[in-house]
């Protein structure tokens, strides 16, 4: 997994913290009653909280505390039980209170950790700094008009966590995969959608680079605007070179906020120095701090879900999956409930788990992917796919038969049963009729025959394709074999 | 005899709305012609005589239904213009807030109105409160209803002036002021009036324009002790829309005048002098101990070694939250907008035009105090004063019950005379900003006048909570004081 970057004075290696913006699942906003759905109509989801008229004040909405300490003991983190609300001050069109409530001081969870799975079988652990919660503001829509500048407000003060790592990854890959640990993390917990898409998971990049074998680090920029796990990836490698560049023409890099251009792949200053912001953060007058008892975080303990990390280990001693099928399975929550569903159905007797998710992992994500489908989307629901493995380890038809299935399946939704039933896909499985169906082959290709007895043992082969061919590929494979072999040494 | 009606407390003119003697309309009526009278005092930025003739109606119909709703029910009084009013421009008396008319009713005023009250108007004061003189208003300065010995107009002190000064011209029967520092009891002791800012969280602050968040206190100015606590009965109580508001409920305010103060234990701070404070004041002080003393009190004195650090520690924390609490006003939703040829222009030239003088001077101690650099030596050092204040207040109320300073070093100043030297003005709160830092309850009382005719009022402070004690002594106070005092305005 190293990643390094060749100059002409040597080795450099990447140095990638990250700060991760996740939108809190939560039907109201963080101080306000106002609704947070995705793309409502400009301003229709805005309290007068939320457009900060005078004299409101900000209520602390419950949900979006415990869904952070949720956060934080799925993070494996310290929860702070005792946390505060703080300004943070500028000036902006779109940030109506003229400050977001943050919380700089006192974030309500601390240190902890996400392990990294990788396709080789290692892990590698990523420290978590701090989670904290803050207010998101609005947006500024500047492509209204060619003079104006037009505000949303709906997703002003909607609940937001700000996960910072610590400066951990050491390539584009680990902090990519880092990402989609921590996306699947917050999904599964259900304190995040992470539809990075929609805005709802945000990434700032602080990036550094330095000779292999210094061990301080160097000064880092802060890359903005990254929105999906690919321009993540693209933004570092652009990055980081561009650092190497600056060293080895004898400048230095200097700390500053940087803007990544998806359109370009690279990365440009933000803002000019003199216009850098003192945010001048002090503990907000109009919050209390925040006190959590031990008995609130242990009673959201409890009931917290199995998460990627313990699903993983129980797949693979429970239904004996590889680490690799079992990690493919649990990236995401849908998928191993899917899986799951399929493993443990057929009328709880359970099912042959590694075909169930080679089925799944194979036939069915090849399928959905090829159709640009998620699995929430997939035409072929649990139920049907198991039905399908039933009918093949029921042996009532080939996996030959079982593909062709699917393909109906996928294509018309319908129960495999059903497909067998009108194509008259039946696995032929009676012995008088295969039998019959080997004496005719059998009598018209006396010249074949007569290679077998004379020790050509491929011909066999030949002889399988005939019969198939005469059943309509119905007959049972492994039967005809049998068949044939003591039918033609008789 | 209609003319007089005025001129009744609280609880005189509850006694005669209740017997039949007048309606609330012609009580109201009484009011709105002092107020046509006396509008050279500039005591109000809006009047709304239409709106309170509808109120005084709706209170007579009740009352005729036998539904009065208890002691507030048909009183007019006039409101801050720092409340805001659903249907009724709101100020702030600041030009940053031209055109403001809220959609909703702060809680405070909500409350009084739910109580019967009557609004008669919104009252001038400085600028957002700021100032201790009603000099600041961008409506111009209120002239107090008492004048100089050479005829001079005087301040009515501030920056509930207008509140003081309407409620001393009997222009209303009470007032709702708010106090950070001692904007209630600087101008009651000003004025000659009764003005109690409640202990912090007492009233909530949801929906009045925010000065200090941590300071801003909502309380009424009266004619008398009595009314205070019943006027204060109605605007106070738990609200959940204010985080800060103390979650109990109100006692019964109207019988605590009554309790006398034998046995009670009166705190004399030895540290409430100030070098040329007057000596009629000093001497007023100790007659007032003796009134209680007389009425059955003990006398005990106490200090209060952090006082001396109240003053500039408040000039610290106040302006820091209200550069953040001040940002809103950015002319991107609300009020005043100046155009400017970019976002910063517009924030720039709106900001710069919107607010007075004194507003930029204490938005600039402000974000100075809490900028990069200076946080420690200033806001934090600050904050671990307030600590020491309130650790003061706690020592002294081990061994006494209720606290007697001088409300303010001086009587009322002639307009004009300290708007230069803005140290000078700011001494004016030094007696009343250490209970503001602590969120102890503090009274003024009028307690007699100086050798130019004019009042001097008398601070009580009383632990957490206990308006109780508070009213009780200050009934005391006031029945010994038999204040006669009459502005000249009338």
């Amino acid at each position: 997994m190293t990643y390094l970057i060749e100059g002409e004075t040597g080795d450099w290696e990447v140095v990638i913290g990250l700060e991760v913006h996740a939108q809190i699942v939560s039907k109201a906003k963080l101080f306000s009653g106002s609704a947070t759905d995705f793309g409502a109509e400009p301003n229709t989801q805005v309290s007068l909280v939320d457009a900060a008229m005078p004299g409101m004040l900000p209520v602390v909405n419950e949900h979006c505390i415990e869904q952070a300490v949720r956060t934080g003991l799925g993070l494996k983190a310290k929860i702070n039980l005792n946390s505060a609300f703080d300004r943070k001050n500028y000036f902006y069109a779109d940030l109506p209170q003229g400050y977001q409530i943050s919380q700089l001081y006192h974030p309500i969870v601390g240190e902890g950790k996400v392990t990294l799975d990788f396709k080789d079988g290692q892990t590698r652990e990523i420290g978590i700094e701090r989670l904290h919660i803050e207010q998101d503001a609005g947006k500024s829509l500047h492509d209204q008009d060619p003079k104006r500048t037009f505000v949303d407000l709906n997703r002003s003060g909607v609940g937001l966590m700000e996960i910072v790592s610590k400066p951990d990854m050491r390539s584009p890959e680990e902090a990519a995969a880092y990402v989609t640990k921590l996306r699947a993390i917050l999904r599964y917990l259900g304190t995040c959608d992470g539809e990075m898409s929609e805005g709802s998971m945000r990434a700032d990049v602080n990036v550094s680079v330095r000779k292999v074998g210094e061990t301080g680090l160097r000064t880092r920029a802060e890359v903005k605007n990254v929105n999906s796990i690919r321009f993540l990836q693209q933004a570092i490698e652009h990055e980081a070179e561009r650092q190497v560049e600056v060293y080895e023409s004898g400048g230095q890099v200097v700390q500053e906020t940087r803007l990544f251009d998806a359109s370009t792949g690279e990365t440009r200053p933000m803002r000019a120095k003199e216009h850098a912001h003192d945010y001048r953060y002090f503990p907000d007058p109009d919050l209390p701090p925040l006190e959590l008892t031990e008995e609130y975080v242990a009673e959201i303990k409890k009931n917290l879900p199995e998460l990627p990390d313990e699903k993983k280990k129980r797949f693979i001693s429970e239904y004996g999956l590889s680490a690799y099928d079992a990690g493919v399975l649990v990236a995401e929550k849908e998928n191993a409930e899917y899986f799951e569903a399929v493993a443990k159905g057929g009328g709880g007797k359970g099912r042959d788990a590694k075909l169930a998710a080679n089925w799944v992992t194979a036939n069915l994500f090849g399928a959905l992917n090829a159709k640009d489908l998620s699995i929430t989307e997939s035409p072929v629901p649990a139920e049907n796919l198991g039905s399908l493995i039933d009918l093949i380890t029921g042996e009532t038809i080939s996996g030959r038969m079982a593909k062709e299935v699917f393909e109906e399946m996928m294509e018309t939704g319908k129960a495999p049963g059903a497909i067998v039933e009108e194509k008259g896909l039946k696995q032929i499985t009676d012995v008088s009729a295969i039998e019959a169906a080997i004496d005719e082959i059998i009598a018209g290709n006396l010249g074949q025959v007569e290679q077998f007895k004379s020790g050509n043992e491929k011909v066999i082969g030949w002889f399988v394709g005939q019969v198939m061919k005469a059943t309509q590929g119905k007959a049972n494979p492994q039967m005809v074999n049998e068949l044939l072999r003591k039918k033609l040494a008789g | 005899m209609t003319s007089a009606l005025n001129h009744l407390t609280i609880a005189e003119a509850g006694e005669g709305l209740a017997k039949g003697d007048f309606t609330s309309e012609e009580l109201t009526a009484a009011c709105l012609k002092a107020m046509d009278a006396q509008r050279q005092l500039n005591a109000f930025i809006t009047e709304t005589p239409e709106l309170a003739l509808k109120r005084a109606k709706a209170s007579d119909t009740r009352r005729a239904k036998g539904q009065a709703l208890g002691a507030m029910d048909g009183i007019p009084v006039a409101v801050k213009d720092l409340f805001c009013t659903e249907g009724v421009l709101t100020t702030a008396a600041s030009h940053i807030l031209d055109g403001f008319v809220p959609t909703y009713e702060s809680t405070v005023s909500a409350n009084l109105r739910d109580a019967g009250a009557v609004m008669l108007g919104k009252t001038n004061m400085d600028e957002f409160a700021m100032g201790s003189s009603n000099e600041t208003s961008y409506y111009g300065p209120v002239l107090s209803p008492w004048k100089g010995k050479d005829g001079k107009d005087l301040a009515p002190g501030g920056s509930s002036g207008g509140s003081a000064a309407a409620v001393a011209a009997r222009l209303c029967l009470g007032a709702a002021g708010t106090d950070t520092g001692g904007s209630i009891r600087q101008p009651a002791s000003f004025c000659g009036v009764v003005g109690l800012k409640p202990t912090y969280g007492r009233c909530s602050r949801w929906g009045t324009v925010a000065f200090a968040s941590s300071l801003d206190q909502a309380g009424p100015l009266t004619r008398t002790v009595l009314d205070a606590a019943i006027m204060l009965q109605a605007m106070a109580g738990h609200d959940p829309k204010d985080s800060t508001s103390a979650p109990l409920d109100a006692p019964d305010f109207s019988k605590a005048p009554g309790a006398g103060v034998k046995g009670l234990r009166v705190g004399i701070p030895k540290e409430y002098r100030v070098d040329g404070m007057a000596g009629e004041i000093e001497d007023l002080w100790k007659k007032g101990a003796q009134w209680l003393k007389q009425a059955g009190a003990e006398i005990i004195g106490v200090s209060l070694p952090h006082s001396k650090y109240a003053l500039p520690a408040y000039y610290i924390v106040a302006p820091a939250e209200a550069s953040a609490n001040l940002a809103r006003y950015d002319g991107v939703r609300y009020g005043l907008r100046v155009e400017g040829d970019s976002l910063d222009d517009m924030y720039m030239n709106t900001r710069g035009q919107g607010f007075g003088k004194e507003v930029r001077r204490r938005v600039l101690i402000g974000a100075y105090v809490l900028s990069a650099g200076f946080y420690d030596a200033y806001y934090a050092k600050a904050q671990k004063t307030r600590t020491l204040i309130a650790r003061d207040f706690e020592r002294a109320f081990e061994s006494v019950d209720v606290l007697l300073t001088p409300t303010a070093p001086s009587a009322a100043f002639a307009i004009g005379e300290k708007m230069d030297d803005p140290i000078a003005m700011y001494l004016n709160d030094v007696f009343t900003v250490p209970a503001s830092m602590a969120g102890l309850p503090g009274i003024s009382v009028p307690a007699g006048l100086n050798g130019d005719g004019l009042p001097l009022g008398l601070q009580l402070i009383a632990k957490a909570f206990d308006e109780e004690t508070l009213l009780s002594a200050a009934q005391a106070l006031e029945t010994a004081a038999g204040f006669e005092g009459k502005a000249d305005a009338f």
